[in-house]
């Protein structure tokens, strides 16, 4: 029986997770859109963003601590990853980038199943953010009202970054044209690098703040990745705004239809990627003629 | 005059006989080698499984993250009717099964091939992760939920005067093996057919594929119904295999796997997957077993795959096949060193005169009118009014950014025009395809090459005199490309013609770039055009080169209609009949090349613009 607090309540749920995959995917998106790289390991890197939050949460106790620890330290690997490792397939064909992220994504998977096991592990929101709160017609948990407020802000940040300071010119111009961009005397490489980490930043932070609402396994990333591509194909690849809205669309579809019957969440997901396949190819927002 | 690539088909069936030959000594020495025969079965499924995958990812390049659901589709349609709903005939299930898959693997590819590279991966990952949910829930009446379906039979097979069953172990090993080995001989088939030679070509330049003339999306389409029939075939042998059709055949992992085997063992070789399943399963027992690693051996799985895609791109069977061809070009040094010493042959057939060549009437071959292509605000083409005679040359002059290209894209119907219509032998073509475009005898040779690199020279040309002999679309999957008739004469001739006979066996990447550009003039030209556009053919060329390439485009303009862009003006005058002059994308002026050598406006545009890009 669907109630009309249970549906709002749903609705809000959906937010909460749209903002989420928004942040993510925006992550994946600018990393595309600037390198050309699609990153198959980005769903790893929110769930290792988590372990990284968990690892710290356990040594401090704090939970402001785990939040830095999960998106500093993922800041740092998104820039080793791009050196050592990413920066040689850019002139490769995109099967073979696809490929290596791919390896790296099992390569992190697995890496933390080593240390941390398979079981199920839990990062508790800190306590003033705790317990449940009255919304007027629903009972609604705090920590997913402040999610949704951290979450938002972190996109905030994101759109300042790009819209608003010399970096986000260049990348944005990057996505456009990373040739003219480096005919232009900048150097396209080091501005790539910043975007990976920047990307798996954002991944890293989403997973260790969403820690508290579903717990950690190795595998969390995996069906992240999955509901991050249907965004991004919704959205329009290489879009910062079409993430954001693809991210909501999705949460809110995921979610409503969670409610009736959660067998079938994923086949009203595929149905709107289909839908938007086949009346906008190239995504709600996305431009023409990016592949 | 160089290894080929693939020597082993000089004599024909020997692949098949190998294979057939390893498969039956299998049983026999891999005991001694400590391999348990559920192992070697497994190896085998996912061997099949793999090389459909590997037609659709080695051979056509679309990388596929989603055929765990073509896999557990196969599986799960044989499993029920083996199980819930009684169907005795297991060989009868395993073929309905795999013709499910195809079927569901025919509606995915209508949505995932709507979209290409990325694209292509994530949606299908996405459509996979939808078959895994609705497995496990809407349909969990039919297919168990996550339990799965127990008790699959094995097959019998009754031929009268005794009954052969197939059980577990070894005992099911000949039934396997000679699934695969089936398996093996089709698809071998599939590569040498001429859909094989059309798939490789999508992978190497799907743009130019298209445009030489095929029907690109309906070959995807084709590769990726292939690989869902194996896959389903391979699923429902799993279901055979374990006696049990397990719900995580449609699993992520699944196709993850798939892709890994298939790398590592190495792509485009269709034995690549088995080898790598096999590596894949030694190294799971030997790391788990031996080296007590437990759940840590997929980390170093993991390590391996990440370092074989960085360094050996080609996987273990492209290494060792790189390693034997470079051993055997050692030995053939002093062989190959005399024979490069041979000027590539040149004798083209002197033009003739090429007023001569008129058809049968002279009504306009071609015909554009109000012809306008607006980017945004800027007009690159306005208003342009075009014709050519059947049998003319025309030459297309006008400086750099006087909208020659767009133009020529347009005539081809690579660019939608904004308005305007382009009527080719009384035919308005406006809005066609640039494939159909082809078909009808209209092609062009492209101002940067567009050649199937990894190709070589005859199989460059092969692929387009393909498209004229067999029309845009033919499943002849079973026939050798060899044996399409009147390939080879064409193909001969073409080569012939454009003085690369003598280089048709190496690969585009060794070609100096004149012969890169001749080649890219065959590609046009073996799809026998009725009307050719020659965007720029002389363009980077050394002196001797141009000569060269001028006395071939006499040649061939025999019986055809051509129009060239070029801005070598002597070489261009020397060929054409009459001129038309573009700028700022309007026509200014048009005649013959004596009008236009005196006519001030041209001079004007020329001397008085910017550009200055008069010849010298």
């Amino acid at each position: 029986m669907i109630t009309w607090s249970n549906f709002v309540s749903q609705l809000f749920n959906g937010l909460a997770l749209g903002a989420l995959l928004a942040l993510i995917s925006s992550g994946l998106t600018i990393i595309y859109g600037t390198l050309g790289v699609l990153n198959l390991a980005h769903g790893a890197m929110f769930m290792l963003g988590g372990y990284a939050g968990f690892a710290a949460y356990q040594a401090t106790n704090s939970f402001l601590v785990a939040v830095i620890v999960g998106s500093v330290s993922l800041l740092a690997f998104g820039v080793v990853m791009e050196r050592v490792i990413v920066r040689h397939f850019y002139s490769r064909p995109h099967e073979d980038q696809l490929l290596v992220t791919f390896g790296l994504a099992i390569c992190i998977i697995e890496g933390v199943r080593f240390f941390f096991g398979s079981e199920s592990r839990n990062v508790p929101a800190p306590e003033a953010l705790s317990g449940i709160v009255s919304l007027g017609f629903a009972m609604y948990p705090k920590y997913r009202i402040v999610l949704m407020g951290i979450v938002a802000a972190a996109l905030l940040a994101l759109f300042v970054v790009l819209y608003r300071t010399r970096l986000g010119m260049i990348v944005r111009a990057g996505i456009e044209d990373p040739v003219m961009v480096d005919s232009l005397g900048i150097n396209v490489y080091r501005v790539f690098m910043v975007v990976f980490g920047i990307g798996a930043m954002a991944a890293g932070f989403a997973g260790i703040v969403n820690a508290p609402v579903a717990s950690l396994t190795p595998d969390v990333g995996e069906a992240i990745l999955v509901q991050t591509f249907v965004v991004v194909v919704i959205g329009g690849v290489g879009s910062f705004p079409g993430a954001i809205l693809g991210g909501l669309i999705a949460g809110e579809i995921i979610s409503l239809t969670s409610m009736v019957n959660p067998g079938y969440a994923y086949v009203m997901l595929f149905a709107a990627m289909t839908l938007v396949l086949m009346v906008r190819p190239h995504g709600l927002l996305g431009q023409p003629g990016r592949e | 005059m160089i290894a080929n690539s693939v020597p082993a088909r000089r004599i024909p069936g020997l692949v098949e006989l190998l294979t057939a030959a390893c498969l039956i000594a299998a049983p026999f020495l891999l005991p001694h080698l400590g391999a348990a025969p559920n192992t070697v079965n497994r190896i085998l499924v996912w061997g099949l499984f793999g090389i459909g995958f590997d037609i659709l990812f080695g051979y056509t390049g679309l990388l596929s993250f989603g055929q765990s659901a073509l896999y557990g589709t196969g599986g799960m349609v044989a499993a029920y009717l083996l199980t819930r709903a009684g169907f005795p005939h297991v060989i009868t299930a395993l073929l309905i099964g795999m013709v499910a898959a195809a079927v569901v693997g025919y509606l995915v590819g209508l949505v995932a091939l709507r979209r290409t590279g990325i694209y292509f991966a994530m949606i299908t990952v996405a459509i996979a992760e939808v078959f895994y949910f609705v497995e496990f829930n809407p349909l969990s009446e039919w297919t168990g939920g996550e339990n799965g379906l127990p008790g699959v039979p094995t097959p019998r097979i009754d031929l009268g005067f005794t009954t052969l069953t197939f059980t577990t172990g070894w005992a099911l090993y000949p039934f396997l093996a000679f699934c695969y080995f089936i398996g093996i001989v089709i698809a071998l088939r599939i590569v040498r057919s001429p859909v094989g030679a059309i798939l490789r070509a999508i992978r190497e330049n799907p743009l130019r594929a298209a445009a030489v003339g095929h029907d690109i999306h309906g070959y995807k389409l084709a590769a990726f119904v292939i690989a869902a029939a194996y896959a389903g075939l391979a699923g429902g042998l799993l279901g055979v295999m374990q006696a049990f059709m397990p719900p995580d055949a449609f699993m992520f992992d699944t196709s993850g796997q798939l892709v890994m085997q298939t790398v590592i063992g190495g792509r485009g070789t269709l034995f690549g997957p088995l080898v790598g399943a096999a590596l894949w399963l030694f190294l799971e027992d030997f790391l788990q077993g031996a080296l007590k690693l437990g759940a840590a051996w997929k980390l170093v799985l993991g390590i391996v795959f990440v370092l074989l895609v960085c360094f050996l791109r080609q996987g273990i069977i492209g290494g060792i096949r790189d390693l034997w061809i470079r051993m055997r070009g050692r030995n053939q040094v002093e062989s190959a060193s005399t024979a490069s010493s041979v000027t590539p042959v040149s004798h083209v057939p002197t033009a003739p005169s090429h007023r001569s060549a008129a058809g049968p009437y002279e009504g306009a071959i071609l015909q554009a009118k109000g012809l306008t292509k607006r980017y945004g605000g800027l007009a690159a083409n306005q208003d342009i009014d075009f014709s050519v005679a059947r049998g003319e040359i025309r030459g297309i002059i006008g400086p750099n950014g006087a909208g020659k290209s767009t133009f020529f894209k347009m005539l081809t119907c690579e660019v939608a025009p904004t308005s305007g219509r382009i009527v080719f032998e009384g035919r308005d073509i406006t809005g066609k395809s640039v494939t159909d475009v082809c078909q009808l005898g209209l092609t062009k040779s492209y101002q940067v090459n567009q050649l199937f690199n990894k190709l070589t020279v005859r199989e460059n040309v092969v692929i387009s005199a393909l498209a004229t002999l067999r029309g845009k679309f033919r499943l002849d999957m079973l026939r050798n490309v060899h044996k399409v008739p009147g390939l080879s004469q064409q193909v001969d001739h073409t080569l012939e013609l454009v003085g690369l006979a003598a280089r048709a066996d190496l690969p585009v990447s060794g070609l100096a770039y004149g012969e890169k550009r001749r080649l890219e003039i065959a590609l046009a030209l073996a799809s026998s055009p009725s009307l050719l556009l020659l965007d720029e053919p002389l363009a980077g060329m050394s002196p001797s080169e141009r000569v060269e390439t001028v006395r071939l485009l006499k040649s061939i303009a025999h019986g055809r209609t051509l129009i060239v862009i070029d801005h070598d003006m002597d070489a261009l005058f020397e060929i054409v009949q009459r001129v038309t002059v573009l700028q700022e994308g309007r026509v200014l002026v048009e005649g013959t090349p004596a009008e236009i050598r005196s006519d001030a406006k041209v001079q004007e545009a020329y001397l008085g613009g910017v550009n200055g890009e008069l010849a010298a």
